[in-house]
């Protein structure tokens, strides 16, 4: 009888200690580019918040969004692009989204190229480009930029793509392999290969990707994503980042 | 009792495998269906899915059946060794074998030197995704006639050979008859893997429509935008893949009957 009432006991206690985990854990579900910046983040979080755990599910933001509309809980979700947040804002999933980073496309060339290609009007130079799928948000961005292009240069430059990679990452990783020779990635993509050379896309022709943050509207512990979201507009958030390639929102 | 409660256990499974393709079907409209099956990308998709696994099925057919010959008799120092390396890609994580032939293959692999003297290269090209559709399906259909030349019983080679048959007759006028039913089996099932083949393709040959852009490549770039012709699209694959399936049992029931 008393081995049971210990046994009771413990299994009691271990049900007070998930509960109270439970209590403190702070769920983030963020694009695969803001990886490098949120784990920063992330440490000093843990230093500031000792006793709540933070998870981080970072994929790419469509999967992100499939998973909160088919009710995943989380406390917050940065996006990579504004048309999927928008679509979770009218589903009721989010709260209101904030912009709190913007991210560059530019190219990427591979090292063989690297000699022949060193400026946006040496592209029509390249063998083989490639770029996301349409409805990728890097795809979509650089279908946007070669809107602004002439029709002989687009032409000329789609008759190049060898392939519409589905996320950016296997975009970056055809030109780091030196299957491409050239590649439309982002700023904090590039960033993370050195060994590319990156050309800058005219400005005039460019077309920033925006990052809008949100608390899920079902958030187990909406004051803690509070201060997640404050966290990444703080100084220090804006520094990581920076750091990480992006560009901050403008002044409003 | 004892019967219906492991009958239970099995009812368990059937729920579990057969719920997710029910709601695959279930929950798409008529009328979305016809919307999904009118997106550009299927039919060049649904040809380039059907031509590319035929081809691949040709190559691990007429590859795979002589090495699974070679292997059955276990001769060989290393017959069991390779047999087990053979065993592999169905193990490893398609992507992983994606990098790993790009790796070998690609403009910058090990054999690059040997292959592209001119600077040519297989990613990108139609080539590059049956050769990612064959290293992920050939295990499937050597395995399967491995299995098969072994349960041949012996006696009949050793006659076929007193009447003075030579290998390659005992192969094609003995074995391959005995063991047609489970070789068409396993055929089936190779045939069906490469169907179903994503990872390795989206890495070797990339995604293109016309050129690359298999089934699965176009079940997930409309994941990208449009749910309802995902599954339109997926529900195309079950159905194809169903027909295959139904003809590996079909098979396996004849090969049954024969051996009674």
């Amino acid at each position: 009888m008393l081995v049971i009432r210990r046994l009771l006991f413990v299994a009691l206690c271990c049900l007070g200690a998930c509960a109270r985990e439970q209590e403190a854990e702070l769920t983030v579900f963020a694009a695969t580019s803001l990886r490098d910046a949120f784990t920063t983040l992330g440490e000093s979080w843990k230093a500031a918040h000792p006793g709540v755990a933070l998870t981080f599910n970072f994929a790419g933001t469509q999967e992100l969004r499939t998973q909160l509309e088919q009710g995943a809980t989380a406390d917050v979700f940065a996006s990579a692009d504004q048309r999927h947040m928008t679509e979770l804002v009218k589903a009721g999933r989010v709260s209101t989204p904030e912009l709190f980073a913007r991210n560059e496309p530019v190219i990427v060339v591979a090292k063989e190229a690297a000699a022949s290609i060193r400026a946006w009007r040496d592209l029509l130079g390249a063998k083989r480009l490639v770029i996301g799928a349409p409805d990728v948000p890097i795809g979509r961005y650089t279908l946007q930029i070669l809107d602004k292009v002439g029709a002989d240069f687009r032409a000329e430059l789609e008759s190049k793509i060898v392939s519409r990679e589905l996320n950016v990452r296997q975009v970056l990783n055809k030109v780091k392999l030196g299957e491409a020779d050239v590649g439309f990635v982002y700023r904090t993509d590039a960033l993370s290969a050195p060994e590319l050379t990156v050309i800058t896309i005219p400005a005039e022709l460019n077309a920033i990707a925006e990052y809008p943050i949100a608390v899920a509207a079902n958030a187990p512990h909406p004051k803690l994503a509070e201060a997640w979201l404050a966290l990444v507009r703080s100084q220090e958030g804006r520094g990581a980042l920076e750091r990480a390639g992006f560009l901050l929102p403008r002044a409003p | 009792m004892q019967r219906i409660a492991i009958a239970g256990l099995g009812a368990l499974l059937v729920a579990f495998l057969a719920l997710p393709i029910i709601a695959l079907f279930g929950t798409l409209s008529l009328s979305d269906m016809q919307v999904g099956l009118q997106r550009s990308l299927v039919w060049p998709a649904l040809r380039l899915s059907v031509l590319t696994t035929l081809c691949s099925l040709v190559f691990v057919i007429s590859l795979g059946t002589p090495l699974a010959w070679t292997l059955a008799d276990r001769r060989g120092r290393f017959s069991g060794m390779i047999e087990t390396v053979m065993q592999l890609p169905i193990v490893i994580p398609p992507a992983v074998a994606g990098v790993a032939m790009l790796l070998a293959f690609g403009r910058r692999g090990l054999m690059a030197g040997l292959l592209y003297p001119r600077g040519e290269s297989v990613s990108f090209t139609t080539a590059a995704v049956i050769m990612a559709e064959v290293f992920v399906s050939a295990p499937f259909y050597v395995q399967a006639a491995i299995s098969a030349f072994r349960r041949i019983d012996p006696r009949w080679i050793t006659v076929a050979k007193t009447f003075g048959a030579s290998e390659l007759q005992v192969l094609f006028r003995v074995a391959l008859p005995l063991s047609a039913p489970a070789l068409v089996a396993g055929a089936a099932m190779s045939w069906a893997r490469a169907l179903g083949e994503f990872g390795a393709t989206l890495m070797f040959a990339g995604n293109l429509e016309g050129r690359t852009q298999t089934l699965p490549l176009a079940i997930y770039t409309a994941l990208e935008s449009d749910m309802r012709a995902a599954q339109a699209l997926a529900i195309v694959l079950v159905v194809f893949a169903f027909g295959l399936l139904l003809l590996i049992r079909s098979s396996a029931q004849s090969s049954e009957d024969r051996t009674r």
